[in-house]
């Protein structure tokens, strides 16, 4: 079985990404258990842990679904809210 | 400010949203709906498929203008392992009765008119606005606040969907727990329109609902889904959060093995991906019920948890279609009083118990905590069913079994007793 590629599914997706405010922000040194969850639950696969162990989060790509701040709140997540109005995924179709 | 002030603002452009709006400005209310998008239906995702009754009440024959996408004739559910399926299928040929009928849909689409609908009958939208806060005054509800701007109403109906942030900060609503939500991911997969209705064996508008349990949620709580519309196919999973990080594989990873799935592959092929969209589900029922109102303020549709996954059906539209309405009425009759406090609006939740909504999710109120505490009915079972029918249609030349020796063996695997049990738990939570 393949190996999934989210980012080449977000890229058919329309986005008006807020460069100026993430939505979502995380703690400085995230529970390493407590993103696991994330890495296996995030629709978008925006929580990455890399080889080196370091992690990688891009607010960009989010489907805006509150996975994350269900799963692990304030343990993983300095802020989540909404993008501001007109901001985010828009979806063409849902 | 007061002379701003509407009867009743709404957040959120959903299909609660929408109705809530389209009954009350029917009424002639001044009414204002906020979305956070740039217009109704860019935020919202559904598998998904509407039942109509509730719609057909509120706006009769409203599938002949609204753009829905097929009538829902064909039903399948189907039970996986990895490779092979057992499928159950049901063709209902009846000529339509509108109130029976149930539709595929895809929200931008779908809410857009009927924001415009809503439009239509008067309310006022603001799209492209986030609420931030709402107003509360001496424990009342009188407002919202977005940025700057302060707005005034004698109402607030929350309608601001699975994460109702603001229903959280008020108190209304507890914070979800994960054992009350499944993550759902679709992809959008466009086909011509000819070789869909060909590979579906559809004809004119009709549609096909297909509900698969087992691989696809990798044995855990959840499922497949597959919902024609008219020229692609909604595909995805669900899966319940509970757990999820001990999961032997991610969400995303779980819809594209069970689109590699030999009885799937073949459905999907040669079609064009056209969208990937992720949404909560809110799964709880009547465990995630919140306070339905306060002073000032009532919550609807998702918001308020109103999903019932039964699973062979699922249902969250219908509910959202009519908690708006018996809001909307609430309201109507509020403004009549004067009287907007909690006990002005207690009429909100006299009417879900008199209507389906409540009554359903209390009948369905133990299958939660039975499909999430049992995961034999995602795992165990589904391969009972493959291996029963391998039994059956496999001839490889060695000797014949007689086939009670053979079902005693496969039921065996899973235990008499838990099939017993279980088939007992499972029936009562129905």
């Amino acid at each position: 079985m393949s190996n999934v590629n989210v980012d080449v599914k977000l890229g058919v997706d329309k986005f008006f990404v807020d460069e100026g405010e993430a939505h979502i922000l995380l703690q400085d040194n995230p529970d390493k258990t407590e993103l696991k969850k994330l890495v296996n639950a995030c629709p978008a696969n925006l929580y990455k842990i890399l080889d080196d162990g370091s992690v990688q989060f891009d607010h960009a790509g989010c489907l805006e679904c509150g996975t994350c701040r269900v799963l692990c709140g304030k343990t993983i997540l300095k802020r989540w809210q909404f993008p501001q109005g007109t901001m985010g995924v828009e979806y063409r179709y849902g | 400010m007061s002379e701003d002030s509407f009867d009743a603002i709404i957040v959120g452009a959903g299909i609660a949203g929408c109705v809530a709006g389209y009954l009350l400005a029917k009424e002639g209310m001044q009414v204002l709906v906020i979305e956070r998008g740039n217009y109704a239906g860019t935020k919202n995702m559904t598998g998904g498929r509407l039942y109509a009754h509730s719609l057909e009440k509120i706006i009769p024959g409203f599938a002949d203008e609204a753009p829905v996408e097929r009538r829902i004739t064909h039903e399948k559910i189907s039970f996986l392992t990895d490779d092979s399926a057992v499928t159950i299928d049901y063709q209902n040929g009846r000529s339509p009765v509108p109130i029976e009928a149930s539709y595929s849909v895809l929200r931008s689409t779908f809410d857009k008119w009927l924001m415009e609908k809503a439009e239509a009958a008067g309310v006022q939208f603001i799209p492209g606005v986030r609420v931030d806060e709402l107003l509360v005054k001496d424990g009342k509800v009188v407002g919202v606040k977005a940025g700057d701007d302060e707005l005034e109403a004698n109402v607030v109906i929350l309608a601001d969907g699975v994460n109702s942030i603001l229903g959280e900060k008020l108190g209304l609503v507890k914070r979800i727990s994960p054992h009350n939500v499944a993550v759902g991911v679709k992809e959008l997969i466009e086909l011509p329109q000819d070789v869909l209705e060909s590979r579906f064996n559809l004809q004119g508008d009709e549609g096909m609902a297909w509900m698969f349990a087992g691989m696809p949620s990798d044995g855990r709580m959840g499922g497949g889904f597959l919902y024609t519309n008219k020229t692609s196919i909604s595909l995805g999973v669900v899966i319940g959060l509970e757990g999820i990080g001990d999961a032997k594989k991610s969400v995303p990873q779980m819809l594209e093995d069970f689109k590699e799935h030999p009885a799937v592959k073949p459905l999907i092929k040669g079609g064009k991906m056209i969208e990937y969209s992720g949404h909560l589900v809110p799964e709880g029922g009547l465990n995630m019920l919140p306070n339905l109102t306060s002073d000032g303020v009532m919550i609807v549709g998702d918001a308020a948890g109103f999903c019932l996954n039964v699973g062979y059906t699922i249902r969250g539209m219908d509910l959202a279609v009519a908690s708006a309405k018996a809001a909307a009425l609430t309201v109507i009759d509020a403004k009549k009083s004067g009287d907007f406090s909690k006990a002005g609006l207690a009429g909100y939740r006299k009417r879900l118990e008199d209507g389906f909504v409540l009554k359903d999710l209390n009948l369905y109120k133990r299958l939660p905590s039975f499909m999430e505490s049992n995961t034999r009915v995602f795992d165990a079972y589904p391969k009972l069913m493959a291996n029963v029918m391998q039994d059956l249609f496999i001839i490889d030349g060695t000797p014949a079994v007689p086939l009670m020796t053979k079902m005693r063996k496969r039921i065996g695997e899973v235990g008499i007793m838990n099939l017993i049990k279980d088939g007992i738990a499972g029936v009562r939570s129905l």
